[in-house]
């Protein structure tokens, strides 16, 4: 009744090619931008934003990273948390050794920092494909922990392989409390998700899924696999890189080369399962299952009122967690964002399904 | 009609993921209770379940009983003592992610012990904005001893450059002078993690006075896959292990040991690497193992743990089996307990008796305790501390430790008191506290902040 675009006509091409065609779909857009910048400021408690919004965007944001690599390109990579590394340990050593810099242009050299690791480590996917490539990455998550551990210059000689980061300052804006740092953050996240789907849009986005859909024929359509591949190696390791920055920096403080293992790129390759391969709005659905969900979970029995013990609790949440996951993938295994769209499509008739 | 199906699935989906998100903007509700607290509240984060439940368990037990004494004794000076459990399972985010949810219930969280380096890393960076004081006893950054920069923090009785030097002390000793060392080969075998490498500039340096070679041997968390490091140490032959392992690393590590033929008596462990649970599944062939012992060992007939085991256990209020009271770990919690409640007493005796202590007063308290050894006889812990007393420039309090040994049974003590050499180990720590200060680009406190 609601969620119709009868009378709506595009008399463009431009009309007929935005993001959101539908006019309710910019006014739902729109409306959540209002309520994010500023009711949840606000609103939200330090527990809420320090604990759980700041993590889930910047998930969110490696999320996306990751999603146009393996949604968008094909290439299956279990080495992305490494890439987060590479982009963390950069900002640091920037901030460290170059006193002063401005952190936007930490965060950009930080994200180009990764993108060339990644794009270094992207050359194997030119003969290597599926399955085997995975494991081919994995070689870039091993090598890359080995060396944050080991190579002491990294870490500025700190002496337990530990970093720690300074308050962040922008323009003499000191990001300081809870509610500054989601307003920087919330809009780094904004503008680089823009930025990724109006990429994948683009004629680079469309060689990227030419080449995830067929290499052969994209190749004989006039798609350079070696650049699609390249190029989706390096764009993705940037957000990663940029994410890996701003969780450094952000959300944990001081950190390890720990903080960055194999489980966190296992996360986030979950995170596009679940939340759908191929869509940007499907990584910020499974950055929120897979970071967000754990953590209500394990308030929910003492919310309710059940005195359980805190492993009881813990086991509990782990079994309820992965039954999820499975009911999801089974309901459907196209993510979340495809259940998204399914759901948008029966508004449409509803409440007259004829 | 196969989607209807799937759009009930995903409504009946959404309304739960409502209803989760609903119960979240709760959290705050905690905060406002701050005006009727009448109690004092101690946070306790616990793992008890991982690869480090087994000994997260223990430790969490004995800190929970303790804190049940307290109460049974009739609290701090009158004001009883609130505690609420959370489970990080030794994993930062977690860690920090309770912490962030519990620093301000029932009126404000006392202080934090994360009992992990690497929660204690992630927290030493929050603690300050939130005012709220660390205990990390024997364990989390060496250099935090300096209370001039680390103003929040509090390793209490130790750290691990203190348990190295202590370690380097005792090998010394053995051979009959530290001058004896000179061309000796002691390997680290450790947990490849901040905690593991945090003894590791200690150890650089006390090579470099006596000439020792210093082998690095990392191993990967959680440490249950250790062949090429003991073929490592096969290769080369050490005259020393030194063992810096947490969970199950270090019964491994005695396993392989015993693999490859390495004797275990000349294998020495951190404070973290001597409890029961690491020598238990060895048994007989833990026999000869040593570790340090953070001042304390097990201690089953000591008046503390008989207290409990009157007093909590007797009432049938014990939080674990009885059998565990008076452990290694089980005493570690325990003892960790008795400094936060400490501290809050003796923040009393500045802001008023049986008044509940703000985090920020409970601080002073921390940087003035002054436990001799009459209270802390008096507290029950007769023969298992000795005198602790901290300041502004020296957050630790003592650097006291022993050597205790497995006899295949038991933990008992094979050495006298060792206090690890200020000389050493001040110019490192304010040397590390200094840069880290730059780093964050921290001012330290100044003299009058000191006296405050």
């Amino acid at each position: 009744m609601f969620y119709r675009e009868n009378g709506q006509f595009k008399t463009s091409y431009r009309a007929d090619q935005q993001i959101l065609p539908i006019r309710q779909d910019r006014l739902l857009m729109a409306g959540l931008l209002v309520v994010a910048y500023l009711v949840v400021p606000w609103v939200a408690s330090d527990y809420l934003l320090r604990a759980i919004i700041l993590p889930f965007l910047i998930l969110s944001l490696a999320a996306i990273g990751l999603n146009l690599l393996v949604g968008y390109c094909g290439q299956i990579s279990l080495g992305h948390a490494a890439f987060m590394a590479v982009g963390a340990y950069a900002a640091y050593n920037l901030a460290v050794r170059v006193p002063g810099m401005n952190f936007l242009l930490v965060l950009l050299l930080a994200g180009v920092c990764a993108a060339l690791v990644g794009a270094l480590f992207g050359i194997p996917s030119l003969r290597i494909k599926g399955l085997y490539l995975a494991v081919a990455t994995l070689a870039a998550q091993f090598f890359i922990d080995w060396m944050f551990a080991r190579v002491k210059w990294f870490t500025n000689y700190a002496s337990s392989g530990s970093v720690s980061t300074a308050t962040v300052e922008l323009f003499g804006w000191k990001i300081e409390t809870p509610a500054e740092k989601y307003l920087f953050l919330l809009s780094v996240v904004s503008v680089l998700a823009l930025a990724a789907k109006n990429l994948v849009r683009s004629h680079i986005g469309r060689s990227w899924m030419a080449t995830r859909d067929m290499d052969v024929a994209a190749e004989v359509i006039g798609i350079r696999p070696v650049y699609a591949k390249l190029t989706a190696f390096a764009v993705s390791a940037f957000y990663v890189g940029v994410a890996g920055a701003l969780w450094g920096f952000m959300h944990l403080g001081a950190w390890e080369p720990a903080a960055f293992g194999i489980n966190v790129s296992l996360n986030l390759l979950f995170m596009i399962i679940i939340g759908g391969m191929g869509s940007i709005l499907g990584s910020f659905f499974g950055a929120f299952f897979i970071t967000v969900l754990p953590i209500l979970l394990a308030q929910v029995p003492a919310m309710l009122g059940f005195n359980l013990s805190v492993e009881t609790g813990s086991h509990l949440e782990l079994m309820i967690f992965g039954a999820l996951i499975v009911f999801f993938l089974i309901v459907e295994p196209h993510g979340l964002a495809r259940l998204w769209a399914i759901g948008k499509e029966k508004l449409r008739l509803w409440p007259f399904p004829h | 009609m196969k989607l209807t199906g799937k759009l009930k699935l995903l409504a009946a989906a959404a309304v739960a993921a409502g209803v989760l998100a609903s119960v979240v903007p709760q959290g705050p509700a905690y905060a406002q209770s701050k005006a009727v607290a009448k109690e004092q509240y101690f946070p306790v984060l616990v793992y008890r379940t991982g690869a480090y439940a087994p000994n997260g368990v223990p430790f969490a037990n004995g800190y929970v009983d303790y804190l049940k004494l307290v109460n049974a004794r009739g609290g701090i000076n009158g004001v009883k003592l609130v505690f609420d459990e959370c489970e990080t399972g030794y994993a930062t985010d977690r860690g920090v992610e309770c912490y962030e949810r519990m620093k301000g219930r029932n009126g404000g969280a006392t202080v934090f012990q994360p009992l992990s380096t690497g929660i204690t890393f992630a927290l030493t960076d929050k603690a300050p904005g939130d005012k709220i004081p660390l205990i990390t006893a024997g364990y989390g950054r060496a250099d935090t001893q300096d209370g001039m920069v680390f103003k929040w923090n509090f390793p209490l009785t130790g750290t691990y450059w203190v348990a190295a030097d202590i370690l380097i002390q005792h090998l010394g000793k053995k051979e009959g002078g530290l001058d004896r060392l000179k061309g000796k080969k002691i390997a680290l075998v450790y947990h490849d993690s901040p905690y593991g490498k945090e003894p590791i500039p200690l150890l650089e340096e006390r090579s470099k006075m006596h000439g020792f070679e210093l082998l690095q041997i990392p191993v990967t968390a959680p440490g249950v896959e250790q062949k090429s490091a003991w073929l490592q140490v096969r290769q080369a032959r050490p005259d020393y292990v030194l063992l810096w392992g947490w969970g199950v690393m270090n019964s491994a590590a005695l396993k392989e040991a015993q693999a490859t033929g390495y004797p275990r008596d000349k294998m020495y462990g951190v404070w973290w690497a001597g409890a029961e649970p690491d020598v238990k599944d060895v048994g007989e062939g833990a026999k000869g193992y040593n570790a340090l012992a953070l001042q304390h060992g097990a201690e089953p007939n000591s008046k503390v743990a008989k207290d409990i085991l009157r007093d909590v256990h007797g009432k049938g209020q014990g939080t674990g089996p009885k059998e565990e009271v008076g452990q290694v770990l089980y005493m570690r919690g325990l003892t960790a307990a008795m400094f936060a409640v400490e501290g809050v007493r003796r923040a009393q005796e500045r802001y008023g008796k049986g008044k509940v202590m703000s985090a920020e007063q409970a601080r002073w308290g921390y940087e003035n305790l002054a436990l001799d050894q009459k209270k802390l006889d008096g507290l029950g812990f007769a023969g298992v501390l000795r005198p602790i007393s901290t300041s502004c420039a020296d957050h630790m309090g003592s650097a006291w430790a022993r050597i205790h040994t497995w006899d295949g049974a038991k933990w008992n003590f094979t050495s006298d008191w060792l206090q690890a050499d200020d000389q050493i180990i001040k110019p490192m720590v304010k040397a590390s506290a200094a840069k880290y200060a730059g780093e964050k680009k921290i001012a330290p406190r100044t003299v009058a902040d000191c006296q405050a």
